[in-house]
């Protein structure tokens, strides 16, 4: 195979996705929302009809042709995402419906059974909800295990000095940090996360949900115990997600959902587990969402993760110039490292309002707090904020437009 | 460019300029302290808020209306229009009003019947923006949950 093309050739990329070839309230489509879910490419789309067209069945169960190829197609796209991640073993892959599923698998299973009385989670002040929620509850179990914020810089960065100091205290038995913010566009350093955690006898999860989408990940270069993406977000279907675990992890883990398929022996009173990862997947899978994945990970990994992540380095450049020049606008955070992603607050027009403004020009805001209520709080913003994100097949005219509708809808509210 | 027009009508019916400038300088913006009725309306989705204060007359029709809040211009003009049509109504037809209103949001059918309705019927463009149109309701929500008793409610 030849190495990866240094630039992506947008225009022709663009061309992969049917639905960019679409106009809104008679403007072309701006499409800037792709951190709450992108679009699909063709190769995508067309891999799942081809699956339930020509080779759908249960996987794991039927002693049949067709059950065969079905289960050869799943375990196929763990594959694909074992080395997508970098990761030693396919069967450190985990499917779960999302990168929220991830999250309540490990806090219900290693955090109840591995996790000990006294010892307390660390997450930081800029997680999305699915990595917050599911740890306030295990601290509400009832089983003595607490949970610590650590702080972000104003600049949106997280702070190392305060991540020392809860590490300090001896007793986290989990760090669970994103890997890239999904508000700040921050990007973590994860290995020296990991580094810090495991020099004080704690596992590390990255929530990769925006990371794995704009970065290379390798799972084992950063050191990460555990690691969390979604498929939707890498251009691939909904209802499909990945959780990494190191091996010796799942194998001490219990199951999280008991049913069909994670089973070694069922007698009516009691049943013995599996192996991992079909410990961790009862019941029917979502089969033709893996092949989807699967799809979607080929696609990035033939544009070249690397030829992405130049892209939208320029892109970020060109919005960090282009943003600056609006009038009134303020960005949230301003990380070093920044993952194309632009939270902000225009004077004088409420977000939603914005939303609004700019849909009818075609552009596709998120507006709110992007289940971010406590950094939207820390920054005095709890009336939430304007987000533009970017996908690999963002340019810099659409950010011109943005930048302009922007202009105008000052004039319009202000 | 027909089609270009049409949504900017469209943007131009949600934000009319009686909309805008409600939403500029919300008129009543104040706690009314002592009342006799007050509510919260949060919606949850968007962090919009509006807690109403209402204050009565000795004939129990609404004396006095006002708010505090945060949110977009149609949540703030909406309850800042609230807070000119409700006094002088007595509970009954305020909670009439708001099921009216409610209704114009959602179906944009405007009834200019009343005073109070044509007054309102700015706020009947929101239905062409289905996510919006719980920024209209929320602090008629919340006026009818002051008039109920109840200290919360939720446009959701």
């Amino acid at each position: 195979m030849d190495a990866a093309p240094a630039r992506l050739d947008v225009a022709r990329v663009r061309q992969d996705f049917p639905i960019l070839a679409t106009t809104v309230h008679g403007r072309p489509l701006v499409f800037l929302d792709s951190g709450a879910s992108a679009q699909k490419p063709r190769a995508v789309i067309e891999a799942m009809t081809r699956c339930m067209e020509t080779a759908y069945a249960n996987v794991h169960r039927g002693a049949y042709r067709l059950s065969e190829l079905a289960t050869e197609a799943y375990e196929a796209a763990r594959a694909a995402a074992q080395r997508f991640l970098g990761a030693e073993h396919a069967e450190e892959i985990v499917f779960t419906r999302n990168s929220t599923e991830a999250f309540n698998l490990v806090a219900h299973s290693f955090g109840r059974a591995l996790l000990k009385p006294g010892q307390a989670v660390l997450v930081s002040e800029m997680e999305h909800h699915a990595n917050l929620v599911p740890w306030q509850m295990l601290r509400d179990a009832g089983r003595g295990i607490g949970l610590r914020v650590v702080r972000v810089t104003d600049q949106g960065e997280l702070d190392l000095d305060d991540l020392a100091r809860h590490l300090s205290r001896g007793d986290v038995g989990l760090v669970s940090v994103t890997h890239m913010s999904n508000v700040l566009g921050t990007v973590t350093p994860a290995s020296a996360i990991a580094r810090m955690a495991h020099a004080a006898g704690a596992r590390v999860m990255f929530d990769g949900s925006q990371a794995a989408v704009h970065r290379a990940v390798d799972v084992r270069a950063i050191g990460a115990d555990f690691y969390a993406f979604t498929g939707h977000k890498l251009y691939g279907p909904t209802g499909i997600g990945v959780l990494y675990a190191r091996r010796e992890l799942l194998e001490a883990m219990p199951p999280f959902l008991g049913g069909g398929d994670m089973i070694e022996t069922v007698t009516l009173e009691r049943s013995t587990w599996a192996a991992p990862p079909a410990r961790f997947e009862a019941g029917t899978p979502a089969i033709v969402e893996a092949v989807g994945l699967h799809a979607a990970i080929d696609y990035v990994n033939a544009l070249g993760m690397e030829a992405i992540e130049a892209h939208e380095r320029d892109l970020v450049e060109h919005a960090c110039a282009t943003l600056a020049q609006v009038k009134g606008l303020a960005l949230l955070g301003a990380p070093q490292d920044r993952g194309g992603v632009f939270s902000f607050a225009l004077e004088g027009v409420h977000p939603h309002d914005l939303a609004t403004f700019l849909d009818r020009r075609g552009i596709c805001v998120r507006a709110g707090r992007h289940c971010a209520e406590p950094l939207h709080a820390r920054f005095g913003l709890e009336g939430g904020t304007a987000r533009a994100s970017f996908g690999l097949y963002t340019t810099r005219g659409e950010i011109d437009a943005l930048a302009a509708a922007l202009d105008a809808a000052r004039g319009f509210f202000a | 460019m027909s089609t270009e027009a049409a949504g900017f009508e469209e943007l131009r019916d949600l934000y009319q300029e009686v909309i805008l400038d409600h939403g500029r300088r919300p008129r009543n913006h104040l706690r009314l302290d002592p009342c006799d009725a007050s509510a919260r309306g949060d919606n949850p989705m968007c962090g919009d808020r509006v807690e109403l204060f209402l204050r009565f007359a000795p004939d129990g029709r609404i004396a006095r209306a006002a708010f505090l809040g945060r949110g977009c211009a149609v949540s703030q003009a909406s309850a800042s229009l609230l807070t000119e049509t409700v006094p002088g109504l007595t509970p009954a037809e305020a909670k009439a009003l708001a099921a009216r209103l409610r209704e114009m949001a959602r179906t944009g059918a405007r009834d200019e019947s009343t005073e109070a309705l044509a007054r309102l019927s700015a706020l009947s463009g929101v239905h062409e923006f289905p996510s919006r149109v719980k920024c209209a309701t929320l602090a008629w929500h919340a006026l009818e949950a002051a008039l109920d008793g109840v200290k919360e409610a939720s446009s959701e």
